[in-house]
């Protein structure tokens, strides 16, 4: 017990005098934390849009207006030509470019259809396509609106309408940040628990002083406790941090369930964790080794952990490798429990996964720990 | 220097799929004595002495080390050693007494313990005034000999030193050797490699590794008699010239 003392005392005191390590683990965490949500957003906004209007009628700067008025779309160009708006996308001013007909007014009131074209700059698919697909709404609901209007005139019966209507449960507004920042959070949990105790365990070997180390009489499971220990309670740290203070004050998130049960989740999927750098660790002599192999797992993690995309709407084989991801459990309670409320009961076999995940890791890389020296 | 056998090796063997690292030596080192290993490189010095140290299991023969069996009472022997590798083995960015603590505690020293060996120590190195810096920021000299002395705080019985005196300039190696025959005259027993060839004169006893195999065994004098020549240099040249590995 004692000898564990005295290694954690050493760890702690290399941790915080090495300068390259300590802004790695406190403020490139909270930095990602404030960055990542604001950027990693789905929500679409800005799409450039150029609109040919060959009417200049008061229906079409109706539509105009409607588009403009709706915040997502930045009307980059009003013009009569569509070779002005083919140019447009050429110099990449515009991502969709709306061309309303001559006698659109017209053609409407008269014959109640009218076609509008629509182009798509594909080389910001996404953007575009997303905007498309709002302007087709927009559209839809113009379209409706003058068929409101025709009615209260009491114009002929109206063409039958199905509507979509659809709401967001869990999150309200559609905020993506509060879906975001609950996962980034367990994710750079996730870094410094897999990442830097593997960096940390390795710098021995390729300093020399891991013989020293065994050379002496310390236990290899002291050694190993001392090593995790000190990650196991930076992570804490550095979640608390995350949680308590980023979170709360500027995203203003609270949770909605018991953070108790959160950060009992927490210690354990730290102790998983840890067992994974450990592993990575073992397999490996340098830093630069160590940093390579646990980069291409901390992609996969990442990747597939349900953080960015959907798990459901992955392929099947997909899905089996998001469900042997460690991250997407912590991920998945961490948004249950933050957003939904999601409490002990909702959350029980979550505990067993990582559970049955804590201890794989760390009996492998233990057994491999001991085989290797 | 007394006769009590401080480490007994008979026929150790260590094989690496076919390779043969070391190739059944037999050999004793008796309490207090200065014990060299000299061999070049690949030959199986440092393959013999972590089997020694309990750091690699033999594939046969028997060794003991301090009394304790390196198959069954490894953890025992290290209770027992001191080791200093050829790599640095301090912690560059502890300070000087942050080391002496960590490595007394580790093998056990009380706090009381701790803070008088390691006052007796900075004394001895002169290092007082330092005992706050970085061991990183230390000339290698005194790096080496502040790792000497860290390895023997615990009073081992035996301490092992696998190339202690690699790129340190001669005055240092000198300063070095008699911190090694201070710590003899105490009754450590001294095991070490080296390729320098001047430090193997200093020895009670030397031994020659050549391909695996321990060629020669006895004191300087005796050897330098037994080859006919003048020092421990044409004696090593004379054996190692029939060695068939080298590096």
């Amino acid at each position: 017990m004692k000898t564990i003392l005295f290694l954690l005392e050493k760890e702690f005191k290399q941790i915080f005098r090495n300068k390259a390590l300590l802004p790695m683990l406190f403020g490139m965490p909270l930095i990602q934390l404030i960055v990542l949500p604001l950027a990693a957003d789905y929500e679409i906004k800005n799409i450039n849009i150029a609109v040919v209007d060959h009417d200049r009628s008061a229906f079409s700067s109706r539509l105009t207006h409607k588009i403009d008025a709706t915040g997502y779309f930045r009307l980059t160009g009003f013009m009569d030509s569509y070779r002005e708006g083919d140019r447009m996308i050429a110099l990449d001013e515009a991502d969709l470019v709306l061309e309303i007909p001559a006698k659109f007014e017209n053609t409407l009131q008269r014959e109640g259809v009218e076609r509008l074209f629509l182009a798509v700059n594909a080389i910001n698919g996404t953007k575009a396509n997303v905007g498309a697909s709002y302007l087709s709404r927009i559209i839809g609901d113009f379209s409706e609106e003058l068929n409101q209007e025709k009615r209260n005139k009491g114009a002929s019966a109206p063409s039958s309408q199905i509507i979509v209507t659809s709401s967001n449960w869990f999150n309200p507004h559609m905020n993506y940040k509060f879906f975001m920042v609950p996962g980034i959070l367990a994710f750079l949990v996730t870094m410094i628990g897999g990442y830097m105790s593997a960096l940390n365990i390795v710098k021995e070997k390729e300093i020399g002083t891991i013989e020293q180390i065994n050379v002496s009489p310390i236990r290899k499971h002291h050694f190993i406790i001392g090593k995790l220990v000190p990650f196991w309670v930076i992570g804490m740290v550095v979640f608390s941090i995350g949680q308590l203070v980023v979170s709360r004050y500027i995203y203003h998130i609270i949770p909605v369930g018991s953070l108790l049960l959160l950060y009992a989740y927490l210690a354990l999927y730290l102790v998983a964790i840890l067992g994974f750098g450990l592993l990575v660790s073992t397999y490996t002599d340098t830093q630069q080794q160590a940093m390579s192999v646990a980069f291409f797992f901390v992609m996969i993690f990442l990747l597939m952990s349900g953080l960015f995309t959907s798990i459901d709407s992955m392929p099947e084989w997909a899905k089996v490798i998001a469900y042997l991801n460690p991250v997407t459990y912590f991920i998945e309670v961490m948004r249950g429990v933050v957003l939904k409320g999601s409490n002990w009961v909702d959350l029980q076999n979550h505990f067993l996964i990582m559970a049955l995940f804590a201890v794989f890791f760390n009996s492998w890389a233990l057994f491999n720990y001991r085989k290797s020296s | 220097m007394t006769n009590t056998i401080s480490i007994r090796a008979n026929g150790l063997t260590k094989k690496f799929g076919t390779f043969v690292a070391t190739d059944h030596i037999t050999f004793e080192v008796y309490a207090g004595e200065i014990f060299g290993f000299l061999g070049a490189n690949g030959a199986g010095k440092t393959t013999a002495m972590r089997m020694l140290c309990g750091l690699l299991e033999p594939t046969s023969g028997e060794a003991s080390v301090a009394g304790y069996d390196v198959y069954r009472e490894a953890e025992s022997i290290k209770k027992n050693i001191g080791y200093m590798s050829q790599k640095f083995s301090l912690y560059e960015d502890l300070t000087i007494q942050e080391n002496i603590r960590f490595f007394g505690g580790i093998y056990g020293l009380s706090y009381e313990g701790i803070r008088q060996k390691g006052n007796q120590l900075l004394a001895d190195l002169g290092l007082q005034s330092k005992a706050k810096a970085l061991v990183g920021d230390l000339p290698l000299g005194w790096k080496q000999k502040l790792a000497f002395s860290v390895a023997v705080l615990h009073d081992p019985k035996i301490v092992f030193l696998d190339e202690p005196t690699g790129g340190v300039d001669p005055v240092t190696r000198r300063q070095f050797w008699d911190l090694i025959y201070q710590a003899a005259a105490r009754g450590v027993t001294i095991f070490v490699t080296t390729h320098y060839m001047d430090e193997a004169e200093y020895c009670d006893r030397v031994s020659v590794m050549v391909d695996g195999r321990m060629d020669a065994l006895d004191s300087p004098q005796n050897l330098k008699e037994q080859f006919g020549v003048n020092s421990i240099e044409e004696v090593f040249y004379r054996l190692a010239r029939g060695a068939q590995r080298a590096d």
